[in-house]
């Protein structure tokens, strides 16, 4: 693996097209399972969406509940997924992973993660899920390019409780931030606040031929009030 | 009569739409034998991409990094595009209707028995009577082929194509504004823009690869404004979000050329020296006050105002648009009140400065150039126009008059049907039945077809109607070009050869030609005899490709028309130094007073409703609805509604509502989301029968493009059932261990 070569996610790029599930799948040493996940945030109240590949720690939480010594990592701090022979599927690191990323394949009784794509990125090949991704949620590229032209910056250090994760993958945090409304209803004109749905659509319709703005657009003196308001 | 003879659920026992989940001789088994460097067959991006072949079958993909303009990057129908071949729903014979579906066919019976009908209808009912309906997915060469096979052989006006449903009123504003129909920039160009306006255009979901370039604008420092009734991902994190009232869109463009106009930021000189008519527009947007396009979109005043200034004084800028304001009754004018905001700033014809519509299918943009639209001749040239069928009829080799004259267009064709005027119909990678508005009009029009053939690689809901059905070729059984949303002409590489007795479509038309006596003007042994024919008719025309091969399509990444000569090298930017292609050299301003749409809420039907794609289905779901993982992405339609609208109506997530117009009603479940205006439903089109959103559309025309009103009509919603119950939560149980997995 080229070490100049990082990865970065930026869920604020993400629009949840699902290429990087349906691509990680198409890999053939899991015929068709996805190692990563892509989830709304909360789509009832908005269209956000969020890749979780794993971030790969320094330290992985992950092998050190693991009661069977079943997951290494590689010399360039890649964690792999759990050793068949060992994984006894018991669990422990899918509920102790802080990042909700390993999952447990119950066909095969086995612990299965995204290793970033071992077989792509030791050829110097950018992993799967990165290469296809459209928005450049998931990017995988020197820093020199995300420092240079992204205006998100990477962080790779995360506070859980007493716990310190440090991890190779980046995450891209917006600079600034600062609440972003979701609700259409946020975006409409003040008065239409408190209005009934259907009143909403009103203005316009041949029913309310008085009241509409279509029929006052037509009437000579309502215009020129209108014009001069 | 081409009525069904057996019950639909028969039909998908026996023709799908079946689920493909994994590649043909399964996963372990994937060593390709070749990767073929090609083009993905959905969407108007054409993104670059490898396909695995084993065995004369695609097994696979492999990004193609290389493809400048897609770099590798896909979007899931992209991924998952080639489990449409070795498909178990995958039509290997041609096909002939009998008391109870079909049986299979030869060759010699199929053609047969479609030159019979086709012979037997023109000699009782006349040459028009007898329809052509071609489709925006398939190559140039079958755009061509289509064109010339029905003026020359069928010798019908009535030839049309499915991009009639799609982008056509972008193709007629193009042309009344500029004078030529194509995007006027590279998509390169969208990074460089410092304001991006992006219009009616779901961009992550239908055109996901340009989200990047759209974000790498963003980097950049582009401000970005999105104009939508919903939320959709890309107006997620936009600067500013104007939630538009359906069918008000260009009252909207007129209310921020009002304010660009007042603040001065407007390019007088530009005006005066490459432009006409600005002043019938400064004299029409004087009323369209912020406080009355308020009252007119339901856009605040204050956010219209927000749009012109980011807009107006902007260094550089990208107009960009799709569907969602071309889709109406008043569509042409639509586009022409959003171009005029680019016209009056003059930032066209320069890096990072223009204008684009987005095509939505495959060949969206070369699909409407070659001559399948009923008023097309090659070359992009106009049927009613003496010299440019002199010029065709010449190189053709046939007498001008013997040139049929405009025929009618998609939707006029189903309705001449329905009327019973036109008789027989033959139709090639176009799925009317779910694709054209009011489909029980449509279903009905099939049905009193005395001969219906359809040429298709698997069989679609309007295929089950036909009398014969041909079975063609995908997009990788073939080769030959697109040309895509951007106007650059890209080499489309044959992957494997048709299944079965399956042929090439190509192939397939050449022998219905041969057979009605026209062998000698149909006799191409491969597809680049007939590029270069299409290319030698375009020369000189509007649409000028006589410059390009297959060579230099292939070492260039594609070529960007117009490309007159061999040494020219294609023109990736139009309109540099404020050339335009009218016979002045100017553009051309439209004043268009805002108009309501063919049908506005009312008392009886109070709700908006919209349709529109998901990011893993295309069109009507021929291809994608047959693709397992695509399929569990969004299974089925569902109707959005925002909270506000589903309180008072009583409905909560995933409650079963009926949506009702004049024109049908189908029952879905709701999906309860912020992301919708509240006086708004929608309900994306992807599917058939009973779920169809086209029951409910509105199969009002743009009198100038004859689009139809897909994008807003009267609705109303009722709530029928609860949510099924969602089965209690299961934690996995630990299987056996199978020594098979061990």
């Amino acid at each position: 693996m080229n070490d100049a070569l990082e990865f970065f996610i930026d869920p604020s790029r993400c629009i949840g097209c699902q290429a990087c599930v349906q691509a990680c799948g198409e890999c053939d040493t899991h015929r068709g399972t996805a190692m990563i996940h892509l989830d709304y945030v909360h789509r009832p109240t908005g269209v956000q969406t969020t890749p979780v590949v794993c971030m790969h720690c320094e330290d992985p939480t992950c092998a050190k509940v693991c009661p069977a010594d079943a997951i290494k990592q590689d010399e360039q701090g890649v964690v792999l997924s759990a050793a068949k022979p060992r994984c006894v599927a018991c669990s422990n690191c899918v509920l102790a992973c802080p990042f909700g990323v390993p999952k447990m394949q119950t066909s095969f009784d086995l612990m299965m993660k995204c290793d970033m794509c071992y077989d792509r990125t030791s050829i110097g090949r950018k992993p799967m899920c990165a290469t296809v991704c459209p928005s450049g949620a998931l990017f995988y590229g020197p820093r020199d390019y995300v420092e240079k032209f992204r205006r998100e910056q990477p962080v790779n250090e995360f506070q859980f409780g007493a716990q310190t994760v440090r991890t190779k993958v980046n995450m891209m945090t917006a600079p600034g931030v600062k609440a972003l409304p979701f609700d259409v209803a946020d975006f409409l004109p003040f008065e239409a606040l408190d209005e009934d749905p259907l009143a909403l659509a009103r203005a316009g319709a041949p029913d309310v031929a008085d009241a509409a703005v279509w029929h006052e657009l037509h009437d000579p003196k309502a215009e020129l009030e209108l014009i001069c308001e | 009569m081409a009525t069904l003879t057996q019950s639909d659920s028969c039909y998908t026992e026996q023709f799908g739409p079946t689920l493909s989940f994994a590649p043909a001789g399964g996963w372990g088994s994937r060593q390709p034998d070749k990767l073929v460097k090609t083009h993905c067959c959905f969407c108007g991006v054409q993104c670059g991409i490898q396909l695995k072949v084993s065995d004369n079958k695609v097994v696979g993909f492999e990004p193609w990094e290389e493809f400048p303009v897609n770099q590798g990057k896909l979007c899931p129908k992209g991924v998952k595009r080639y489990l449409q071949n070795d498909h178990p729903d995958r039509l290997l014979t041609p096909l002939v209707r009998t008391d109870s579906g079909f049986r299979a066919a030869t060759w010699d019976e199929a053609l047969s028995k479609t030159v019979a009908a086709i012979k037997s209808i023109q000699g009782k009912f006349g040459k028009d009577a007898f329809a052509f309906l071609g489709g925006a997915s398939m190559t140039n060469e079958k755009a061509y082929l289509n064109g010339k096979f029905a003026r020359l052989a069928l010798q019908t006006a009535n030839i049309d194509y499915n991009g009639r449903l799609c982008m056509v009123s972008a193709g007629a504003a193009n042309r009344m504004a500029f004078g030529v129909d194509r995007a006027a920039n590279p998509w390169s160009d969208i990074p460089l823009a410092k304001a991006l306006l992006i219009t009616g255009a779901n961009i992550a979901e239908c055109f996901p690869i340009l989200t990047d370039h759209v974000w790498r604008a963003r980097d950049h420092g582009a401000k970005i404004i999105v104009i939508d009734p919903r939320i959709t991902p890309i107006a997620r994190t936009a600067d500013l979000f104007l939630p538009v009232r359906p069918g008000r869109d260009s009252a909207l463009a007129n209310g921020i050329l009002h304010v660009m106009i007042e603040r001065g930021w407007i390019d007088e000189a530009f005006i005066a020296a490459h432009t006409h008519d600005f002043d019938k527009v400064r004299a029409l947007v004087a009323k369209y006050t912020p406080a009355l396009t308020e009252r007119i979109t339901g856009v605040p005043a204050a956010s219209i105002v927000k749009a012109a200034e980011i807009w107006g004084p902007a260094e550089t800028s990208m107009l960009l648009h799709a569907r969602g304001i071309e889709h109406h009754t008043k569509g042409v004018e639509n586009v022409l009140t959003y171009i005029n905001l680019v016209l009056a700033t003059g930032r066209i014809g320069k890096p990072g400065c223009g204008y684009g519509t987005i095509t939505g299918q495959g060949n969206g943009q070369g699909g409407r150039e070659h001559g399948q639209r009923c008023n097309q001749l090659p070359g992009g040239r106009d049927i009613n126009k003496p010299e440019h069928r002199e010029f065709i009829a010449k190189f053709w080799g046939v007498p001008e008059p013997e040139l049929p004259k405009q025929g009618l267009t998609a939707c006029e064709i189903m309705d001449a049907i329905e009327r019973g005027e036109i008789k027989g119909l033959l139709s090639i990678s176009f799925n009317p039945l779910v694709s054209i508005p009011d489909a029980s009009r449509t279903r009905a029009a099939l049905e009193k077809l005395e001969f219906l053939g359809c040429i298709d690689f698997f069989l679609s809901e309007t295929a089950r109607h036909a009398d014969v059905v041909l079975a063609g070729s995908l997009q990788e059984e073939d080769e030959g070009t697109v040309t895509t949303g951007e106007g650059r002409c890209v080499r489309l590489r044959n992957s494997v050869s048709p299944p079965g007795d399956a042929r090439v479509d190509w192939q397939i038309i050449c022998d219905l030609a041969a057979r009605l006596g026209n062998a000698a003007a149909f006799n191409y042994a491969r597809p680049k005899e007939i590029f270069d024919e299409l290319a030698a008719a375009s020369k000189g025309g509007p649409i000028d490709y006589s410059g390009m091969s297959y060579e230099r399509l292939e070492q260039n990444f594609g070529i960007f028309w117009p490309c007159p000569a061999p040494e020219h090298p294609g023109t990736p930017r139009l309109f540099e130094g404020g050339e335009f292609h009218h016979p002045d050299g100017r553009a051309k301003f439209h004043a268009f007073d805002y108009r309501p749409p063919a049908e506005d809420v009312d008392a009886q039907f109070p709700l908006f409703f919209t349709s529109g794609r998901v990011v893993s289905q295309y069109l009507s779901g021929t291809q994608t609805r047959r693709i397992g993982a695509l399929v569990e992405q969004y299974p089925e339609p569902l109707c959005e509604m925002h909270p506000r609208l589903a309180a008072k109506l009583g409905v909560k997530d995933r409650d079963l509502v009926r949506v009702s117009t004049r024109r049908g009603e189908i029952t879905v479940p709701a999906q309860v989301v912020t992301s919708i205006r509240p006086d708004t439903v929608f309900v994306p089109y992807h599917w058939p029968g009973r779920k169809s959103a086209n029951l409910l559309t509105n199969r009002a025309l743009d009198p100038i493009s004859k689009i139809p009103e897909f994008k807003v009509c009267a609705c109303k919603v009722e709530k029928v059932a609860d949510a099924p119950a969602q089965p209690a939560r299961q934690f996995p149980a630990r299987s056996q261990r199978a020594a098979s997995t061990r």
